[in-house]
């Protein structure tokens, strides 16, 4: 099949950079380490802050530093590759090919972020483990929908980065746009504090934007703070998320087709 | 008409460009890329699509291709609307361009070519004989299993052409093919392509600045500027019309009054060198041996002419 035979070849082109990989497993595991600590001392004044305790606090620093990379929340990755591409004018090559260009970038990214989830996802959490006490999913159901939920995940981030690269259209150099991207990412997905602690209407806001899919709803999956119908419920609000979204990528990618030249050549 | 492979009428493509006129105002011009455009080119013709830098070549083939969205008029490739049947219209056309690759640069060039087949649907057998095929006659063989990043200009062109080719396209649309390829490889590169063009019947189109390239494979050249056909007919014809001139660059042993031969006149002396300039359609054999008659040769080369100053030339005459 031609989209596996895409994600394979990323995923293959990631596992070439392997001291990068092993900095990176590094850089996660110092930050999981400090960001537990501070997320102790919080915990410490309210053990009961935004409904998790203590542990679920730890392993929501580790499950998110399991994840930053895997959906690539910074950007980077296959998008960036786009957004390089539309730079050069080299996407007029992706368009003279009968594929559609989401669907190409969309498996390539998946295939990356298999690669990412193997490495830096498994090792940092493997370090959390060692050093805290880490909770892990309740059942096999519970561990199985967390599973289910992660390339939703990557999916909902790809198509926002996607979007974010597709301005390098009219803009030429996305990045503007994309450094604005991550930091909304940043902080509307729960990577800088769990989306349980906003409060009021900040945290319905938070709760109900894309972002929030990333990082907040896998990571709630696994505690089991979603269990039965609410847990078809998160994944369902990651679905509706990528049907919009992609819906969003399918139209801008009609108006730069029919608009915007190509650059060069 | 209804036989007519390529069919452009009146092809209109502006685009509104904004320019600062000092301080926060802009102002809005419109520029005709291409305008008023007609051509038709047959099935299995090799037509070569000439113009200075700036004529509108690159987007009449991005138009052709279905990546740029005509403005006006109308277009055919294939009985297929190329913006509005992109993908359908790409199984039927292969592109190749000089200064870009379609390959994926991480990968060996065997990989790329097997995520062609995927991304064409090609069938396993055309796949196999074909590849075979274009391995043989662009001596691929050894560089099946290097990685593209690692492959020299001339190599990465072989594999991009066959890259091209593998889906076997109607159409195979090449853009500068022979930029920066040396002399031999260049050759080898146009026997190939008329090759394919007699055994498969393949239509080429071919944009270029080397004149040799056209020499060595169209029947017919198209040329346009400000975006508009300024000639459309048989090289020799546009040679006649542009009035173009070859140049033979004798040295001589001492310096000499200017050199007298009949059909040929002298356009610039420097010591013992002249520059002798004869119709481009003449042959040269004559006017070699009526100076080597006459006069103490030391040396003798010829220039073509070049492409840009026949277009020049066709424009001063009107």
């Amino acid at each position: 099949m031609l989209y596996a035979a895409i994600a394979t070849r990323a995923f293959r082109r990631y596992a070439t950079y392997r001291s990068a990989t092993l900095a990176g497993i590094f850089t996660n595991s110092v930050f999981g380490v400090i960001y537990s600590f501070a997320y102790l001392a919080l915990w410490a004044q309210d053990p009961d802050a935004g409904g998790y305790d203590a542990v679920d606090a730890v392993t929501f620093v580790w499950l998110t530093q399991g994840l930053l990379m895997t959906v690539a929340i910074w950007g980077g990755g296959t998008t960036d590759d786009l957004a390089e591409r539309i730079r050069s004018g080299d996407v007029a090559i992706d368009l003279y090919r009968p594929v559609g260009l989401i669907r190409w970038y969309l498996a390539a990214d998946l295939g990356r972020s298999a690669y990412h989830l193997l490495t830096r996802g498994l090792a940092p959490t493997l370090v959390g483990m060692l050093l805290f006490d880490l909770r892990l999913p309740d059942s096999p159901v519970a561990a199985l929908v967390f599973a289910v939920s992660l390339p939703l995940a990557v999916t909902v981030s790809f198509a926002i980065r996607f979007l974010v690269a597709c301005t390098a259209f009219w803009l030429l150099d996305a990045t503007g746009p994309r450094v604005l991207s991550a930091a909304l990412a940043m902080f509307f997905s729960g990577t800088t504090l769990p989306l349980v602690l906003f409060p009021g209407s900040l945290g319905t806001l938070a709760n109900a934007l894309p972002w929030s899919a990333i990082i907040q709803v896998p990571n709630d999956l696994w505690l089991g703070t979603h269990t039965g119908r609410d847990a078809l419920a998160a994944l369902g609000f990651q679905l509706l998320w990528i049907v919009v979204l992609l819906g969003c990528c399918s139209l801008v990618m009609r108006a730069a087709t029919r608009k915007v030249v190509v650059q060069g050549g | 008409m209804a036989d007519s492979l390529i069919e452009v009428r009146d092809l209109e493509r502006t685009f509104t460009v904004r320019r600062r006129t000092g301080g926060l105002r802009r102002r809005a011009t419109t520029v005709h890329a291409v305008h008023d455009l007609s051509f038709d080119v047959p099935a299995g013709e090799m037509v070569g699509y000439i113009g200075p830098n700036g004529a509108g070549k690159s987007t009449t083939v991005k138009m052709l291709t279905g990546i740029l969205v005509p403005t006006g008029g109308h277009l055919r490739v294939g009985g297929l609307e190329p913006a509005v049947q992109r993908t359908e219209l790409a199984r039927r056309i292969g592109v190749v361009f000089g200064q870009r690759t379609t390959l994926w640069w991480d990968l060996p060039l065997r990989d790329s070519f097997e995520l062609l087949r995927k991304i064409y649907r090609i069938p396993e057998p055309t796949f196999r004989a074909n590849l075979d095929r274009f391995v043989e006659l662009l001596d691929l063989g050894d560089l099946l299993y290097t990685p593209v990043r690692q492959l020299s200009l001339g190599q990465r062109m072989r594999g991009d052409i066959t890259a091209a080719l593998l889906h076997d396209p109607e159409i195979l649309y090449l853009d500068e093919p022979t930029i920066g390829l040396d002399v031999i490889s260049k050759g080898r590169l146009r026997e190939f392509l008329r090759a394919l063009n007699a055994e498969n019947g393949t239509t080429l189109m071919l944009t270029t600045h080397d004149l040799q390239d056209i020499e060595a494979l169209c029947d017919r050249v198209i040329v346009i500027d400000h975006g508009t056909t300024v000639f459309d007919g048989p090289l020799a014809e546009l040679h006649r019309q542009g009035g173009s001139t070859r140049t033979l660059v004798v040295d001589l042993v001492d310096e000499a009054e200017p050199i007298s031969v009949p059909g040929a006149e002298v356009r610039r002396v420097e010591g013992p060198r002249q520059w002798l300039a004869f119709p481009a359609d003449a042959s040269a054999a004559p006017i070699v041996s009526a100076v080597a008659a006459s006069y103490d040769v030391a040396d003798l080369s010829i220039q073509e002419p070049d492409i840009e100053e026949v277009i020049r030339e066709l424009y001063a005459r009107g």
